[in-house]
C-alpha cells in the first residue's frame, strides 16, 4: 500500500492543457459546421474522446495513479460500450 | 477496560479516500449512461428529427458554456497546486473564479431554458405534442440530460463552497487536501459530462 | 486464549453514546450489521405475510378472501420488499457489515460514517416502500418490475414506490463503494488477495456489480417518473417511443441484481463447507475467479428476460448463447463444494444442512433456469408460474437457505450463545418439505399453463394450488420454529466458545462476541485461512 508521494503540477501545465482543450472545443464547432453525414457526428465523437482523455489524464492526474485505477477507467468505458453495442444488436436488427 | 473512542482512528487514508470518490464518480458516469443509451437509441431511428431539433439550439451559448466549464476545471486543477505551494490566497481566489464560472454556466443555462419555455418547448406542452416524435424525444432528451446535468452543476458547487471555507479555516491545508482533491475530482466529472453532452445536443446539425 | 463467557464485547461496550442512542449513532460495522439484521427480518416477515395472503387467495379457485386489484397490489409489494429490501441488500449488509472487516484482519470499513448513512437511506426506502400502500390512490399494481406502458399510466401509487426503489438504491450503491475501498486498503499485513477467506472475494464481486448496476435502475425509475409527470416519451409509442427500451434498461440493472443477491450466498457456503468437513476448500483459485466470471458474464445476459417481448433474433440468439455460458462459472462452483466435502471429516450440524439443501435448491432454479434460457422452450414457460418457482428456488432455496445457513453458522460469534442443535434441525426439515411442496408444484403447473401474477385460474390447475399453498403455510410454520429457537437461544442458549466449530478464519480466533475493535493486536497473515487440525 504504497502513497504517491504528491508532485505538483506547474500552473503553465494547466494552462497549457486548457489551450489544447479550447482549440479541440472550436475545432468541433467548425468541423461540424460542414456537412460531411455520419461523419460529422464520429468525428466530433472523437474530438470529445479526446478531450475527455485529456480531462482524465492530466486535470484529474489518471496519467500518475495507479495502474488499477487506470484499468478501472479504461473498463467502465469498455463496459459502457459493450452495454450500448449489445442493445443495438436489438435495435439494428428488427 | 470501555473504551471511549470510535473503532477507526482519526488518521485518514488519503488513498482510500481518493479511491472511494473514483468508484462514486462511476456510478454517475453510469448514471448519465443510461441517459446516453437513450439518445443513442433514438437518434438512430429518428436521425433527421434529431438533426432537426438540435439546428434550434444556440451553438453560441453552448459553446460558451464549454469554455466556461473547461476553464473552471483548470481554475480548480490549480488551485490544488496553489494548496500544495502553501499559496492560500491564489488558492482561495482560483477556487472562487471555479465558482463564478460554474455560475456564469448556470446564468447561461437559465436564460437558454427561459427561452424554449417561452416559445412553449417543453415535454408535455402542445407545441411539442404536435412536433415529429424524433423531435419531441430529442426536447425530452435534452431537458433531461441538461437538467440533470445542471443539478449536478449546483451540487459540485456547494463541495467547492465548502472547500472554499475550509481552505479560508486552514482546515484545508498543504498537508490535508483531501476534500479539495475530491471535490476537484467530482467537478472535472461535470465537465467530463457536459464534453459529451455538447457535440450531440449542440452540434449534430 | 480467547475468552469465554461475560466480558466486555460489541454488544455491552458503550462508547461515546449510551442506550439507544449508542446504537442509532453506532459507526461500529458490527453494530451496524446487527441493526440490519433486525430491520432485514422485519421485513422478511412483513413479505412472507403478503405472500402467505397471496397463497391463500390461490388456494383454491375464485375469489376467496381479495379481488384482482388487492391481489396485483399484493404481489406488488411482495415483490418490491423481497427484491430491494431483503435480498438484493440481505447478505451484504448483515454478514458483509458484521465479518467482512473481521475477515480479513482490519477493526472497522474503509468509511464507518459513511456506513451509517447507508444504513439510514436503507431504512428510509423500506418504510417509504411500505408507507406507499397506504397514500395517493391505492398500492401500486404494476408490479416491482414496473413495466412501461401501465406503469406509467396506472393511477395508483406509483411514484411513491419509485422513489423508495431509488432511495434503496443508493444505499446499495454507497455501501459496495465501502465495501471495495475496504478490501482494497485494509486488508491485515500479509493478507493478499489469494490468501482473503472466499467470502471476501464474493463480497468484493458483488460489490463491483452494485456499484456498476445500480445506477441504471436509478436513471431508468426516474425516466418513468419523468413519464407520469411530463410526459416525455421515451417509453411511450404514441410519442415516439419503445417500451421495449424500458425493459432494456429496467433489466440491465435487474439481471446483475440477481447476482447481487446470490454471490454472497455463494460466499457463505463456501465458508461453512471447509468447515464442516474440516477440510480446505477444494479449488481456492477457481472459486475466487469464478465469482468474479459470474459478475462480468452476468451483466450481458439481461435480455433473456424479453424473449417475447419482440425483440431482433440476432440479439435473442446472443442473449441465449450469453445465458449458457454464465452457468458454467456456478457450475464450478458446485463441484468445487462438493469436492470440499468428499474426504471430509463430516460434522452434520445445522450451518451444513442448510448448506446442503442450499446447493440441492440452488441447482434446481439453475436448470430450471437454462431451460428458460433455451429460446425454444422459455416460449412455453414465459409468464407462467414455472418462471416464478424457478426464482423462488434460485432466490429463496438458493439465497435464502445460504441466508439461514449463515446465521447459523455465525450466530455463536454474533451473539456469544448457542441455539438448540435439535430444534434447528426440525425447524430445518420443516422448512425444506414446506419449500419443495410449495414451489414444485408450481413447475408442473406453470408447464401446463398457469399463468404467473394472475389471482385466479382454471380449474385444471387447482390439485397444483393447493398443494402448493399447504406448503408454503408449512414451510412458514418451519420459519416461525426456526427464528422462536434462535430467539431463544439468544437469551438463554448456552455460552459459546470462541470457535465452536473448529473454523480456520480470522472471526473464530477472537472472542465471541467480539470485542469493540475485533482484534487486540492486528495479525500478520502468511497463508491462506483453511487449515484444520493436523493440516496445518
Amino acid at each position: 500500500m504504497n502513497e504517491t508521494s504528491p508532485h505538483i503540477t506547474g500552473y503553465i501545465t494547466y494552462v497549457i492543457v486548457l489551450t489544447f482543450l479550447l482549440v479541440m472545443t472550436f475545432l468541433s464547432v467548425a468541423v461540424t459546421s460542414y456537412h460531411l453525414g455520419s461523419f460529422t457526428v464520429a468525428l466530433a465523437l472523437i474530438i470529445a474522446s479526446i478531450k475527455v482523455t485529456v480531462v482524465l489524464n492530466y486535470f484529474m492526474h489518471l496519467k500518475s495513479e495507479s495502474l488499477f485505477l487506470k484499468l478501472c477507467v479504461s473498463g467502465v468505458f469498455l463496459l459502457f460500450a459493450l452495454v450500448i453495442i449489445i442493445t443495438f444488436i436489438d435495435y439494428l436488427y428488427r | 477496560m470501555t473504551t471511549n473512542h470510535p473503532v477507526y482512528t482519526e488518521h485518514t487514508d488519503k488513498e482510500a479516500g481518493k479511491l472511494g470518490m473514483w468508484i462514486f464518480l462511476f456510478t454517475e458516469m453510469f448514471l448519465f449512461g443510461g441517459l446516453f443509451l437513450v439518445y443513442a437509441v433514438f437518434r438512430s431511428l429518428y436521425s433527421e428529427d434529431f438533426h432537426h431539433a438540435a439546428d434550434e439550439l444556440n451553438t453560441f451559448i453552448g459553446t460558451l458554456n464549454t469554455v466556461f466549464l473547461l476553464t473552471s476545471s483548470m481554475t480548480v486543477a490549480m488551485s490544488i497546486t496553489a494548496v500544495q505551494k502553501k499559496e492560500r490566497s491564489v488558492a482561495l481566489i482560483l477556487v472562487l473564479t471555479t465558482l463564478i464560472l460554474a455560475s456564469l454556466f448556470l446564468v447561461n443555462k437559465y436564460y437558454e431554458w427561459s427561452h424554449e419555455f417561452h416559445y412553449k418547448i417543453y415535454p408535455g406542452s402542445d407545441v411539442v405534442r404536435n412536433m415529429p416524435r424524433g423531435e419531441l424525444l430529442f426536447i425530452g432528451l435534452y431537458f433531461m440530460m441538461t437538467g440533470l446535468h445542471a443539478l449536478h452543476v449546483i451540487i459540485g458547487m456547494i463541495l467547492l463552497l465548502i472547500c472554499l471555507v475550509k481552505i479560508k479555516t486552514h482546515q484545508i491545508s498543504d498537508e490535508s487536501h483531501l476534500l479539495l482533491d475530491n471535490a476537484a475530482l467530482y467537478w472535472h466529472l461535470v465537465d467530463l459530462i457536459w464534453i459529451f453532452l455538447f457535440p450531440l445536443l449542440y452540434l449534430i446539425t | 486464549m480467547p475468552e469465554t463467557g461475560v466480558h466486555s464485547s460489541y454488544l455491552n461496550n458503550e462508547g461515546k453514546y449510551h442506550g439507544l442512542l449508542a446504537w442509532l449513532l453506532t459507526i461500529d460495522h458490527k453494530r451496524i450489521g446487527l441493526m440490519y439484521f433486525f430491520v432485514v427480518i422485519a421485513f422478511f416477515f412483513i413479505g412472507a405475510m403478503l405472500g402467505l395472503l397471496m397463497r391463500t387467495e390461490l388456494l383454491r379457485p375464485g375469489e376467496d378472501i381479495m379481488g384482482p386489484q388487492t391481489y396485483n397490489g399484493l404481489f406488488t409489494i411482495h415483490g418490491i420488499i423481497m427484491i430491494f429490501v431483503i435480498v438484493i441488500p440481505g447478505l451484504s449488509v448483515i454478514f458483509g457489515n458484521f465479518f467482512l472487516p473481521i475477515l480479513i484482519g482490519a477493526r472497522d470499513v474503509a468509511f464507518p460514517r459513511l456506513n451509517l448513512l447507508s444504513f439510514y437511506l436503507y431504512l428510509t426506502g423500506a418504510i417509504l416502500a411500505v408507507v406507499s400502500q397506504f397514500t395517493g390512490n391505492g398500492p401500486p399494481d404494476t408490479g416491482w418490475s414496473f413495466y412501461v406502458p401501465y406503469s406509467s399510466e396506472s393511477s395508483t401509487n406509483v411514484i411513491f414506490a419509485l422513489v423508495a426503489a431509488v432511495i434503496l438504491g443508493f444505499s446499495s450503491i454507497l455501501t459496495g463503494i465501502n465495501f471495495i475501498v475496504t478490501i482494497h486498503r485494509m486488508r491485515a499485513p500479509g493478507m493478499t488477495f489469494m490468501r482473503m477467506p472466499l467470502f471476501s472475494w464474493s463480497i468484493y464481486s458483488t460489490a463491483w456489480i452494485q456499484v456498476l448496476a445500480t445506477p441504471i435502475i436509478g436513471i431508468t425509475l426516474l425516466m418513468v417518473i419523468a413519464e407520469r409527470w411530463l410526459n416525455i416519451g421515451f417509453f411511450d409509442p404514441a410519442l415516439g417511443g419503445d417500451p421495449i427500451l424500458f425493459q432494456h434498461l429496467f433489466w440491465i440493472y435487474s439481471h446483475p441484481a440477481v447476482y447481487i443477491m446470490i454471490l454472497p450466498a455463494m460466499g457463505v457456503v463456501t465458508e461453512i463447507f471447509p468447515t464442516f468437513s474440516q477440510k480446505p476448500v477444494f479449488g481456492y483459485t477457481a472459486i475466487a475467479l469464478s465469482s468474479l466470471a459470474i459478475a462480468i458474464i452476468g451483466y450481458f445476459v439481461w435480455g433473456h428476460h424479453m424473449f417475447t417481448s419482440g425483440t431482433s433474433y440476432l440479439s435473442r440468439l446472443f442473449f441465449s448463447l450469453l445465458t449458457f455460458l454464465v452457468a458454467v462459472p456456478s457450475a464450478i462452483k458446485v463441484f468445487n463444494w462438493v469436492s470440499t466435502m468428499y474426504g471430509g471429516s463430516i460434522d452434520l450440524k445445522p450451518p451444513l444442512l442448510y448448506a446442503i439443501a442450499f446447493i440441492f435448491l440452488f441447482m434446481i432454479g439453475g436448470l430450471t433456469g437454462l431451460i428458460q434460457g433455451a429460446l425454444a422452450t422459455n416460449i412455453q414457460v414465459h409468464d407462467t408460474s414455472f418462471v416464478v418457482a424457478h426464482f423462488h428456488y434460485i432466490i429463496f432455496g438458493g439465497m435464502g437457505f445460504a441466508a439461514f445457513a449463515g446465521i447459523h453458522y455465525w450466530f455463536p460469534k454474533m451473539f456469544g450463545r448457542m441455539y438448540n442443535f435439535r430444534m434447528a434441525n426440525i425447524a430445518w426439515g420443516i422448512i425444506f418439505i414446506g419449500f419443495n411442496l410449495f414451489y414444485f408444484p408450481q413447475l408442473i403447473i406453470g408447464m401446463q399453463g398457469m399463468p404467473r401474477r394472475y389471482f385466479d385460474y382454471l380449474p385444471q390447475f387447482s390439485t397444483g394450488q393447493f398443494i402448493s399453498s399447504i406448503g408454503a403455510y408449512i414451510m412458514v410454520s418451519g420459519l416461525i420454529m426456526m427464528l422462536i429457537n434462535l430467539i431463544y437461544g439468544r437469551y438463554h442458549g448456552t455460552i459459546a466458545p470462541a470457535n465452536p466449530w473448529k473454523g480456520g478464519t480470522l472471526e473464530w480466533q477472537i472472542p465471541s462476541p467480539p470485542p469493540v475493535e475485533n482484534f487486540e493486536t492486528i495479525p500478520h497473515i502468511t497463508r491462506r485461512p483453511y487449515f484444520y487440525g493436523d493440516n496445518e
